[in-house]
């Protein structure tokens, strides 16, 4: 292995991007060495570099980036001495990358088959016949049912976890020593990413390519990668293989991630989630000496802010390297961040109680004048039926298509259900559009939204914001008075006071989501919905923001709504989980229940598609075929028939599968025998255990 | 990072820098002009008192504009421009000008004296002086042209909030309007409008607000559409809020950037508008001084070749004007794609 030349070399690289502001320092002497054939992750939040260092090694720095020190080596050859006709070549087929947005690397205009065939045709001067039939064999490779029909098709016209296959197919294609993958499917379906988990676990067998895979998923890297970085506020900040990484960090930061990512043994009242605190630093504002001095609970001073900080390798282990001071005084095993155990919260009497919701959606295609085209219904959601109790956390489960965001829409009065009733106390809410509740029946069903760009309007004040709410729904009329509820919600969300007087846009993102939640609880609601609050913040973040939202909820035993693609994060927070798929509930249960067999064959598989961030666990192989049918052309018998691994042929792609009840709350829709369910095997399971 | 740089410096002038102040300055600007050119004939022999407290609000306006948008120097021309024949248009009576409608000696030429006056750009063939005529005329000009834009607006952006919010039927009958009107050719619909209504300066106003608002539907129909799938929008919603104070209060205010860029490009397009029409002898008419008559007027005589100043002052007068306005947007296209 030594004697090998590496693909690629880093070497003490710096990057800065040059703005008005002066020179900003984007990445600060990185490294990297990466072996034929080996996998390396670059793990790391928004802003810290990550995709700075794959567009430097793709010399696609623009206009005002540059590398301004280190140099990058490919096989052996520093790359800023290449012209830039070599560099092309180079680019093109001895590089490929593959970004997050499939449709940033197709040619919408393009004929799939065109596309792809462009490459041999470039690079090899095969002729256009042969082009076509190695497109199509790589099509095949990387899975993808039907390639011809593919081929003469138009990006738009396929999915986009197909989009994704074929931009991987069109990288693989020129046959390329070096993969970086940007990532690659942060876009895409829990179900659908472990398909191309998968796919690119094999590239790296059956290719030998090298790949560097980025991303700020620690359990995704865990599956695909041999070696990792992880980066923070523009350098790395630990270095190693992934096994020794993953358990014995030594990193202040890489462990506070560890800290604040659920992993399966965490429990919101035993053992919560420990938050890093504070945020990531704007790279013009980084402290002198460690960039994660602020927020480091090991911080000593003048040591950890006096100069640059070097690499230090861990002894014992040469290849392990971390950029921290203190390491080797710090007691990782007795220092352990620890949650502060909460008591247990006892659920109340029921407060929400759905049954039989139904929800069709007519899709005319006329106009106005335009009658009677052909009217397809759209069946959003079908039959729910669940309750959820006073102070209790009921998670709803499921990917894009499953009718999770109908429901809210109807919950939320948007939508009038087409059938069934939706009781809130003893107000009907199914049939009753907003705009006919009363003020205190809409007061007492509130939202958090996911997006933090999108949940506070840019033009006005956060204190307006939250003014209108508690004005609204009659809190308080009185200037003053109101004033001091905003300023009450803003300490409640552990935000500044001075925030009220500020724009929307001075706020990070997970200050505006803080912001949100502030918004939700001004009206004293019964029932809030969170509609999936974390998933678009930085990972060390996402944990301060769910415990407060807990902590919240807990006070004011409020039910809560918990929607989510992410089983980790639900199975953390949520009392009862709702698992749908194509607008029918498969599966509901206790938590426990739900993450134990019997499974539902869709729970199943969803349970398998999750990447844990933990080497302790294993976790059974199943990767479901195909993509998430259109709900607007489900299929016959089980929505879940298309995909499933136990279908039946015959009954399951027939007829509608019955309820099978499994003890009080917990009943799984399926064909398959309750003992057949029962005998399942858990998909998850200590390593120890797995061992035996 | 800019502001707090400015406020430091300049804490009197940064205060100034605020929504509120600035609106009370464009005010105390606009209305006095507005109502000096629209009913100065009314108002009576003192009408020129009115123009008093608009004359430092244009400076301090100046001033602030300048402090502003001083990162594209683009945006400083147009904003210079502009802010030339505003200044000249509100302090026009104060100026020591000669009475433009007074005829005095036809047909000097620029930089000559006759009859112990020395005329800067010359008389036109009744021998009015150009330079006083040039000065009044652009009052008229950019009453009207920013008045008729602003009706514009104020018609467009409230057609397009209800048929981008509401959608459904509202959407197809406001949108089916606008087609037909956009289908017309722009001066055709002008010519229509004012022929049939007569020509005046409201009349402008309408023809104009039939000529624009239509296409600034459409674009506030497209903001509208985008903004309405926002969260804060659905936050609104779910909290039982009118949809009329959805459409004012929460998508308003978030189309104003974009839209602000369009109106600048589009007081260019109504000066050259307006310009034409009263060209056409569809506008205002004479005797009173404006750029589109003087063109009219020095088209009109013989041997231009001769007198081609008379031409090129109220020419360059309205160029100056549209690229004013022109730069302007670009300026601030520039400093919005920055941030
Ligand atoms: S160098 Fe100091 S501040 Fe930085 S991570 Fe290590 S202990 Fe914390
Ligand atoms: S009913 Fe059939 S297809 Fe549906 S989940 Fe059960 S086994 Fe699978």
């Amino acid at each position: 292995m030594s004697d090998q030349t590496p693909v690629l070399e880093c070497r003490n690289l710096c990057i800065s991007y040059y703005t008005r502001a002066g020179e900003i320092p984007a990445v600060v002497d990185f490294n990297l060495k990466l072996m034929p054939g080996e996998a390396h992750g670059i793990v790391g939040e928004s802003g810290c570099g990550k995709s700075t260092v794959a567009l430097a090694i793709m010399q696609y720095m623009g206009k005002n980036g540059a590398i301004v020190g280190g140099e990058i080596l490919f096989e052996g050859r520093d790359m800023r001495t290449m012209s830039d006709e070599e560099l092309r070549r180079i680019r093109g087929s001895k590089i490929a990358m593959v970004y997050q947005e499939p449709m940033a690397s197709l040619n919408p205009s393009m004929l799939i088959g065109a596309q792809l065939a462009e490459v041999p045709i470039y690079h090899d001067g095969l002729s256009e016949a042969d082009a076509l039939r190695r497109a199509e064999e790589m099509l095949a490779k990387v899975r993808l049912p039907d390639p011809k029909r593919i081929l003469n098709s138009y990006p738009h016209q396929i999915s986009g976890g197909q989009q994704q296959r074929v931009v991987i197919a069109m990288a693989l294609l020129s046959n390329p020593k070096l993969l970086l993958l940007d990532e690659p499917t942060t876009a895409l379906d829990v179900t659908v990413e472990a398909g191309i988990v998968e796919l690119i676990n094999e590239i790296a067998e059956e290719f030998g390519t090298s790949m560097i895979y980025i991303s700020h998923n620690l359990g995704l890297i865990l599956e695909t990668c041999d070696r990792l970085t992880v980066m923070y506020s523009g350098e790395a900040v630990e270095v190693g293989d992934i096994h020794d990484v993953f358990e014995e960090m030594r990193h202040p930061y890489t462990r506070g991630l560890f800290g604040s990512i659920p992993l399966p043994g965490a429990d919101k009242n035993a053992h919560p989630l420990v938050a890093i605190p504070g945020q990531l630093p704007l790279p013009h504002e980084r402290p002198e000496g460690c960039n994660f001095a602020p927020r480091c609970t090991f911080f000593r001073d003048g040591l950890c802010n006096v100069g640059a900080l070097k690499m230090h390798p861990v002894p014992g282990d040469d290849d392990h390297k971390v950029r921290c001071e203190r390491f080797q005084e710090i007691d990782w095993d007795r220092d352990l961040p620890k949650g502060e155990a909460k008591p247990p919260v006892l659920p109340g009497d029921t407060v929400l109680s759905v049954e039989n919701m139904t929800k069709h959606y007519i899709i005319d295609e006329g106009g106005l004048f335009v009658s009677g085209g052909d009217a397809r219904t759209v069946k959003a959601n079908e039959k729910l039926s669940f309750e959820a109790r006073e102070a209790e956390t009921v998670a709803i489960v499921g990917e894009s298509g499953c009718g999770k965001s109908t429901f809210a829409k109807v919950l939320m009065g948007l939508e009038d259900a087409t059938d069934g009733k939706v009781m809130l106390g003893d107000v009907e809410l199914g049939a009753l559009p907003v705009d006919k509740r009363d003020k205190s029946t809409i007061a007492k069903l509130q939202m958090v939204f996911q997006n933090p760009f999108d949940t506070l309007n840019p033009s006005h004040t956060i204190g307006g914001q939250i003014g209108r709410v508690i004005r609204k729904f009659g809190v308080a009329s009185d200037e003053a008075e109101v004033n001091e509820i905003v300023m009450r919600l803003l300490d409640t969300v552990k935000l500044p006071r001075d925030f009220a007087k500020r724009k929307p846009r001075q706020l990070s993102g997970g200050q505006k989501q803080r912001v949100g939640i502030a918004r939700a609880f001004a009206g004293n609601p019964k029932v809030v919905i969170a509609d999936e609050p974390v998933s678009a913040l930085d990972v060390s973040v996402q944990a301060a923001v769910t415990e407060l939202l807990m902590d919240i909820q807990r006070e004011n035993r409020t039910t809560m709504l918990f929607i989510s693609h992410d089983l980790s994060v639900v199975r953390y927070l949520a009392d009862r989980i709702v698992v749908m798929y194509l607008g029918r509930i498969m599966e509901q249960g206790t938590t426990e229940e739900i993450f134990a067999p019997p499974y539902h064959p869709y729970t199943e598989a969803l349970l398998a598609a999750v990447p844990i961030a933990d080497t302790r666990v294993e976790k059974r192989h199943i990767v479901l075929k195909g993509e998430i049918p259109s709900p607007s052309n489900p299929p016959k018998g089980c929505p879940f028939s298309t995909r499933c691994p136990y279908m039946i042929p015959g009954t399951c792609d027939v007829d509608l599968p019955p309820l099978r009840s499994f003890g009080e709350g917990h009943g799984i829709l399926c064909h398959l025998d309750p003992a057949e369910l029962s005998k399942m095997e858990p998909v998850i399971k200590p390593r120890a255990q797995a061992a035996e | 990072m800019a502001v707090t740089d400015i406020q430091a410096s300049q804490p009197f002038l940064s205060r100034l820098l605020r929504p509120r102040p600035v609106i009370a300055l464009l005010l105390l600007m606009w209305l006095p002009l507005m109502a000096y050119v629209m009913f100065g004939k009314t108002i009576g022999n003192n009408a020129q008192m009115v123009l008093l407290p608009a004359i430092p609000a244009t400076l301090i306006l100046y001033i602030l504009g300048i402090r502003a948008f001083r990162e594209s120097w683009v945006a400083v021309i147009g904003l210079t421009l502009v802010f030339f024949w505003l200044l000249m248009a509100v302090s026009a009576p104060y100026l020591p000008l000669l009475d433009p409608n007074k005829p005095i000696a036809p047909f000097t030429t620029p930089f000559t004296e006759r009859k112990d006056v020395f005329f800067w750009l010359g008389t036109d063939f009744k021998g009015r002086d150009m330079l006083s005529r040039m000065i009044w005329g652009c009052q008229r000009v950019l009453v009207w042209g920013v008045t008729a834009t602003l009706v514009a607006y104020v018609v467009g952006a409230l057609f397009g909030l209800i048929s981008g919010y509401l959608s459904g039927w509202w959407d197809e009958i406001i949108s089916f309007a606008a087609n037909v009107l956009l289908s017309f050719p722009v001066m055709v619909l002008f010519i229509v409008i004012l022929n049939y209504l007569g020509p005046s300066g409201f009349n402008i106003v309408v023809a104009v607000t039939f000529a624009s608002a239509p296409a600034i539907m459409r674009i506030v129909r497209g903001l509208a559409l985008d903004i309405k799938t926002r969260d804060y929008v659905f936050a609104a919603q779910t909290r039982g809020e009118h949809p009329l104070y959805i459409m004012i209060f929460e998508l308003l205010p978030n189309v104003r950037g974009p839209i602000i860029v369009d109106a600048c490009l589009r007081l260019g397009y109504t000066t050259v508008a307006i310009t034409t029409l009263t060209f056409l002898g569809l506008g205002l008419q004479p005797p009173d001084p404006d750029w589109g008559l003087m063109i009219r007027e020095s088209a009109k005589t013989a041997m231009l070749w001769k007198f081609s100043y008379m031409l090129l002052v109220p020419a360059l007068s309205v160029s100056s004007l549209i690229l004013g306005f022109n730069l302007m947007a670009d300026g601030l296209r520039e400093m919005s794609l920055r941030d």
